[in-house]
C-alpha cells in the first residue's frame, strides 16, 4: 500500500480540459494519464500552445479539469494547497513588497501557528538557500531577472511543499543565468527531496534536470505523446554530460519527437 | 578609426560648454515663456474688453482692489460681512467634510464593487443613472432632509465627489493582474491579506486619480452650491458682491477659486506621487 502510494504520488486520470471562451469552446487537453513518483523530477515539454502550462495549472489546482480526476498524495486536488507550491513563469513577485516580505507572505500563511521569530527564521533560511541574503530588503524592481526568479523559488520552497510546480521558470532569463539557476535548482532539489513538475520548452533543460521527460503532442486536444526515462546518474554535471553518449542520445530523442514526429506546422 | 573619432571630438570640446549653456537657456525660456505669454494675453484681452465696457473693471483697478482686500483678509463685521480669508476657509471646510465623507464611503464601496461581480452588476445601473445628474439637483433633497443650508451644501459636495472615487477604485480593482490573484490563490491568502497586500497597493494609484478628480469636481460645485445656500463661503461672497455690484471683488473671487483649486490639485498630485510604489 505504502509502495503503491509512493509510485503514484501525483496522479492524473483521463484528464480532459475544455475552455469555454467567447470565440467558442476550445479543447486543450484530451485523455492525459500520468503517474508521478514521490521525489521524482518530471519535465513536461512541447511546442508552445500545446497546453503544458494547463497541465501544471491543473496540478496546482488553479484550474479544474472538465473531465477526469487529479490526485496528490492520495487525495483529490480540489484547489490550490500549500503542499503544492508554484514557481511562476514571470516570477509574479509583488512589486510593493521587499524580497523578504514576498517570501514572508507565503510562510506566514502556511505556518500560521508559529511565532513571528520562527516565521522570520524560515524566511531568512529560504532566501539564504537561493543565495540572496544580501538583497532580502530590496524590492523586485531593484534586482535582476535571475534574482527575481530566485526569490520566486525561495517563496515556493519556504512553504515546504511536497510538490514543486515550475512553469517555465527560466524561460525569460539569459542563457548563462539560466544555466546557473538550473545547477542550483538541481542542488536544492537533491537536498529537499521533494517531487517536482517543470514545464519547459528547452530540450537541454528537460534532459539535464529530469528523471522523466513527458513529451506532449500539439494542440488542440493535446495529449502525452511519449515519456522518456532519463537514467543518468546524479549529481549531474553539465560539462561532463555535454560529451556523454547517453545524454546526447536522450537529447536527440526529444528533438526527434519535437521536430520530426510532432513538428509544429507553420509556426 | 579610433584616432579619427578622438580628433573629431577634441576640437568641439571647447565649444561644448558654451553651446550647452545656450541650449539650457533656450530650454528654460521655451519652458517658461509660453505660460507667461498666455497669462499676459489673458490680461491684455481683459483690459481691451474692459475698455469697451465701462461696467467691467480693468486689471489695474481690480489689482488695487485686491491689494486692499487682502490687506485684511480676516476681519469680521457680523454674519454677512466677513473677510475673504474667512470665506475661503468656510468653503474649504465644507469641501473637506463632503469630500472626506465621500472618500470614506466611495473608496470601500469601489473595492467591493471591483471585487464582486454580482455587486458590480447590481450597482452598475444605479451608478449610471445617478452619475450624470448635476450635483446641484440634489440640493433641494439635501435641504428637505437636513432642514439646514450647511449640511445640504456638504451633501451636494459629497454626491459630486463620491462617483469618481467609486468608479476609479472599482476600475483599479478590476485591473489587478491575474498573476497576482494566482499568487494569492496558490499561497491561499485570506481575503484580508488579499485586500491589504495585493489589492490596496495595486489600486492606490487608481484611487488617487479618483481622489484628484473628486476634489476638482467638489471645488467646482462648492461655488454654485454656496450661491444657493448663502451664509459664509466663497460662492456666497460672489453672489453678495454681485448684489452690491462690486464687480472687482467678483473677478478677484474667480482668481481665488482658480488658485485654490490649482493648489488642491497640486497637493494631491504630490501625495499621489509619494504613495506610488514604482
Amino acid at each position: 500500500m505504502e509502495k503503491a502510494n509512493a509510485d503514484k504520488y501525483v496522479q492524473l486520470e483521463h484528464v480532459d480540459m475544455t475552455f469555454h471562451t467567447k470565440k467558442g469552446t476550445f479543447n486543450a487537453l484530451k485523455g492525459i494519464n500520468l503517474n508521478i513518483k514521490e521525489g521524482e523530477f518530471i519535465s513536461i515539454i512541447g511546442h508552445s500552445g500545446c497546453g503544458k502550462s494547463t497541465v501544471l495549472n491543473l496540478i496546482a489546482g488553479l484550474l479544474q479539469p472538465s473531465e477526469g480526476l487529479l490526485f496528490c498524495a492520495g487525495r483529490e486536488i480540489a484547489g490550490p494547497g500549500p503542499e503544492r507550491a508554484v514557481v511562476f513563469q514571470n516570477h509574479s513577485l509583488l512589486p510593493w513588497l521587499t524580497c523578504f516580505e514576498n517570501v514572508y507572505l507565503a510562510v506566514e500563511r502556511v505556518f500560521s501557528t508559529e511565532t513571528k521569530a520562527q516565521l522570520e527564521a524560515r524566511t531568512h533560511a529560504a532566501i539564504e538557500l537561493v543565495g540572496l541574503s544580501h538583497s532580502s530588503d530590496k524590492r523586485p524592481n531593484e534586482i535582476s531577472g535571475g534574482m527575481k526568479q530566485r526569490v520566486g523559488i525561495a517563496r515556493a520552497l519556504a512553504m515546504e511543499p511536497k510538490v514543486l510546480l515550475l512553469d517555465e521558470p527560466f524561460g525569460a532569463l539569459d542563457a548563462l543565468t539560466r544555466a546557473n539557476l538550473q545547477d542550483e535548482l538541481m542542488k536544492i532539489m537533491a537536498k529537499s527531496g521533494c517531487t517536482a513538475v517543470m514545464v519547459t520548452h528547452d530540450v537541454d533543460e528537460a534532459v539535464l534536470l529530469s528523471d522523466r521527460v513527458v513529451m506532449m503532442t500539439n494542440g488542440p486536444s493535446a495529449t502525452i505523446g511519449e515519456i522518456l526515462e532519463v537514467n543518468l546518474p546524479r549529481p549531474r554535471a553539465r560539462l561532463e554530460l555535454a560529451e556523454d553518449k547517453e545524454y546526447n542520445h536522450l537529447r536527440s530523442e526529444v528533438l526527434r519527437f519535437l521536430y520530426e514526429r510532432h513538428a509544429k506546422k507553420s509556426a | 578609426m579610433t584616432n579619427t573619432t578622438v580628433n573629431k571630438i577634441m576640437p568641439t570640446a571647447k565649444s561644448f560648454s558654451l553651446s550647452s549653456l545656450n541650449t539650457q537657456a533656450y530650454r528654460f525660456f521655451r519652458w517658461v515663456l509660453p505660460p507667461i505669454f498666455g497669462l499676459f494675453l489673458l490680461v491684455v484681452i481683459w483690459a481691451l474688453i474692459s475698455e469697451k465696457t465701462p461696467e467691467l473693471p480693468g486689471p489695474i483697478k481690480t489689482w488695487a482692489s485686491a491689494v486692499e482686500l487682502f490687506s485684511d483678509p480676516f476681519y469680521d463685521h457680523g454674519i454677512n460681512d466677513k473677510g475673504v480669508g474667512w470665506n475661503i476657509l468656510a468653503s474649504l471646510q465644507r469641501v473637506g467634510l463632503g469630500f472626506g465623507l465621500a472618500a470614506l464611503i466611495g473608496i470601500p464601496l469601489g473595492f467591493i464593487i471591483g471585487r464582486f461581480e454580482f455587486i458590480s452588476r447590481m450597482t452598475a445601473p444605479v451608478i449610471s443613472l445617478l452619475r450624470p445628474v448635476s450635483p446641484l439637483a440634489w440640493l433641494p433633497i439635501g435641504l428637505l432632509v437636513f432642514k439646514a443650508a450647511n449640511p445640504a451644501a456638504i451633501w451636494v459636495i459629497f454626491i459630486s465627489a463620491v462617483w469618481p472615487m467609486i468608479i476609479n477604485t472599482a476600475v483599479g480593482v478590476g485591473k489587478v493582474p491575474q498573476d497576482y490573484m494566482n499568487v494569492a490563490k496558490v499561497l491561499n491568502l485570506s481575503e484580508w491579506k488579499i485586500v491589504t497586500k495585493i489589492l490596496f497597493p495595486f489600486v492606490l494609484p487608481y484611487m488617487m486619480t479618483g481622489v484628484r478628480l473628486s476634489i476638482g469636481v467638489a471645488w467646482l460645485v462648492i461655488v454654485a452650491a454656496e450661491m444657493l445656500t448663502g451664509g459664509v463661503g466663497i460662492g456666497f461672497w460672489v453672489w453678495d458682491e454681485w448684489n452690491n455690484l462690486n464687480v472687482e471683488h467678483i473677478i478677484i473671487a474667480i482668481f481665488v477659486v482658480g488658485i485654490v483649486g490649482l493648489l488642491l490639485e497640486l497637493i494631491l498630485t504630490q501625495i499621489a506621487k509619494r504613495f506610488s510604489y514604482e
